[in-house]
């Protein structure tokens, strides 16, 4: 078997598993549907009962669609950040990108209480969210990678992330002080994360980001892969180190930033997949590597999901805990085989 | 050819001050040829090389590849003519070495990175001088220093370009391998009309190897043939002689007592 059809059977195993991960998702929740009556539902006119039809037309698919979005447009973003920094352990919550979306976010929902004269419809709408959200994570971007051109330790950088983030947070806290009940109540519920809430437009508005963000992202895999010589190399190969940073930079804060104003900040789905994806691949190249870490991301996100409903009870849990429970043994185990920390 | 003219080379410092390492800098290096770039510390042997390979913009002069100005070539049109290999180890240690020789061609492959027949034509024979044959699969994570020397020169020769220029290829490399370095260079220059630069600290292997001597002393650059530089003395005042002294007709440094 030559490497390319090898490769290429490494994405059959996500492409099998992707469908049957949604189905998966689609048959859980706090209401027991039999998985039977799923597949009939979906596959044929058998009718269904009418509120299992609700719930699964209104409710679950856009749901699950929703998590297929963000787990991979989330994988991809972090991806596309370790390849950047070359570095292991970057990622958009660890990097600030998600802290910079929330500070958008909450100037928007926060400081839009404080202007009156501006309808409040209008700076809230689902838009508006993605705008400022992109907004502020493409700006804490810029600046991370302002220092990360002078300072060139990859784990100084990180404490520079972590510094932004807690910057971000204060700046939150201040206006959240000064907000109004209402809005304070808004801006944490969208903090809590959640898939379950977004209708049909606000997936659509979802699609779209993650579209040019993942086209971006297709746009740069070549020049990623020469960055994954080095940044010496890469502009020996005549790379305008500048410009595909900006690219990248772009790419990543469409992705992040818009699955954030939907999503929430959602924790080390971007951190984690790629490594996971790392271990069953063994290999750089992002012309598999962006592809896999998107069907993987999403399969994690819809099982994630999946577990967060806790099958067969009313509870759900917030998704940002079911990620960060699974995710955090994952990069304490990534730092544990320090032989394998690899970008 | 790569011609050098009145170059001037040395680095900006922060505050927009112009630091000159060496002025009035000529020379120029054929293909077929394998160019040793010396000096002692901290004269400027890594700034030359930089400059040369467009990572570093000269103070002034210029520089020109095959007749063509550098100033006027795109970065990927340099690519095309110029190849570089570097001792700091940044690239990612997950890439096979197959990977690693293939992204050599990465200015002549469409915007996805495809390797086509031509392409692979390259490769194998880029592997084939550097008889890497049986490490292809390799992470290059598992490499020895020598290997992963190789690995570099592999994939400066899949860029197929008239010149490549080596930042210190014999740093890390015991006397065996750096012998074998130099010689599968000294092999390129010669069977696959490269015109090789690099620099190094080991003297006496360029003076018996190298086809031409860059000399970087403070201030000045002299080129030569290794006779020429030896026969005028400008080997032997390279150190303090109170701390070292150089014999002309065994071409050997050795510390004094």
């Amino acid at each position: 078997m030559n490497a390319k059809t090898y490769l290429k059977s490494k994405l059959l195993w996500p492409l099998i598993l992707l469908p049957l991960a949604f189905l998966v998702n689609l048959s859980l929740g706090s209401v027991y549907i039999p998985f039977g009556s799923i597949l009939s539902g979906l596959f044929t006119d058998y009718p269904l009962e009418e509120s299992w039809l609700f719930i699964v037309n209104d409710y679950r698919i856009p749901k699950a669609t929703t998590a297929i979005l963000v787990g991979g447009g989330l994988s991809v973003s972090g991806l596309l950040m370790q390849t950047l920094f070359r570095n292991p352990l970057a990622g958009p919550f660890v990097l600030g990108i998600s802290s910079g979306a929330s500070l958008g976010v909450a100037f928007l929902v926060l400081g839009s209480g404080l202007i009156t004269g501006l309808s409040a419809s209008v700076l809230t709408g689902p838009w508006a969210m993605v705008l400022a959200s992109a907004g502020g994570s493409f700006l804490v971007l810029l600046a991370v990678v302002g220092a990360a051109n002078k300072i060139k330790d990859p784990m100084t950088l990180l404490i520079i992330g972590l510094m932004f983030g807690s910057l971000t947070g204060a700046v939150v806290s201040v206006l959240s002080y000064f907000s109004r009940a209402e809005a304070l109540q808004r801006f944490i519920f969208w903090s809590f994360g959640g898939l379950g809430h977004l209708s049909w437009t606000g997936i659509l508005i979802l699609l779209f980001c993650c579209l040019l963000g993942l086209i971006l992202a297709i746009r740069g895999i070549k020049v990623m892969n020469a960055m994954l010589l080095g940044p010496g190399y890469a502009a020996s190969l005549g790379v305008s180190v500048k410009q595909s940073t900006l690219l990248i930079v772009l790419s990543t804060s469409v992705l992040a930033g818009g699955i954030t104003a939907f999503a929430g900040p959602i924790a080390f789905v971007g951190l984690a997949v790629p490594h996971l994806v790392r271990q069953i691949i063994r290999t750089p190249d992002h012309r598999i590597m962006v592809p896999a870490s998107f069907l993987w991301g999403s399969i994690i996100m819809l099982l994630c999901d999946a577990v967060s409903q806790i099958p067969f009870s009313a509870l759900t849990l917030p998704i940002n805990a079911v990620t960060s429970i699974l995710g955090a043994p994952v990069v304490i185990w990534i730092l544990i085989k320090k032989k394998n920390l690899m970008f | 050819m790569l011609n050098v003219e009145n170059l001037t080379i040395g680095y900006l410092s922060d505050r927009g001050q112009k630091n000159i390492l060496a002025d009035r800098v000529n020379f120029s290096i054929g293909q077929n040829q394998l160019t040793a770039i010396i000096g002692p510390n901290g004269a400027g042997k890594s700034t030359l090389l930089n400059t040369l390979a467009g990572q570093l913009s000269p103070l002034d002069g210029s520089i020109s590849l095959l007749g063509h100005s550098f100033k006027n070539l795109t970065p990927s049109q340099r690519a095309k003519l110029l190849a570089i290999v570097l001792t700091k180890k940044e690239y990612s240690d997950h890439l096979s070495v197959r990977e690693f020789v293939e992204l050599g061609r990465f200015p002549y492959t469409n915007w996805l990175g495809k390797i086509n027949a031509a392409d692979q034509q390259i490769i194998t024979r880029a592997i084939k001088a550097t008889q890497l044959d049986s490490l292809m699969d390799q992470k290059c994570g598992m490499l020895s220093d020598g290997q992963r020397q190789r690995v570099s020169i592999a994939r400066a020769l899949a860029q197929d370009t008239a010149f490549i220029l080596l930042d210190e290829p014999t740093t890390h490399l015991d006397l065996a391998h750096k012998a074998q370095t130099v010689m599968l260079l000294k092999n390129l220059s010669k069977q696959h009309n490269k015109g090789v630069i690099f620099s190094t600290h080991d003297i006496s292997m360029a003076l018996k190897m190298a086809d031409n001597i860059i000399c970087v002393t403070p201030g000045h650059v002299i080129t030569g043939t290794p006779d020429q530089l030896t026969d005028s003395g400008v080997i032997a005042e390279l150190f303090d002689s109170n701390v070292v002294q150089f014999d002309p007709s065994s071409r050997q440094f050795s510390i004094l007592d």
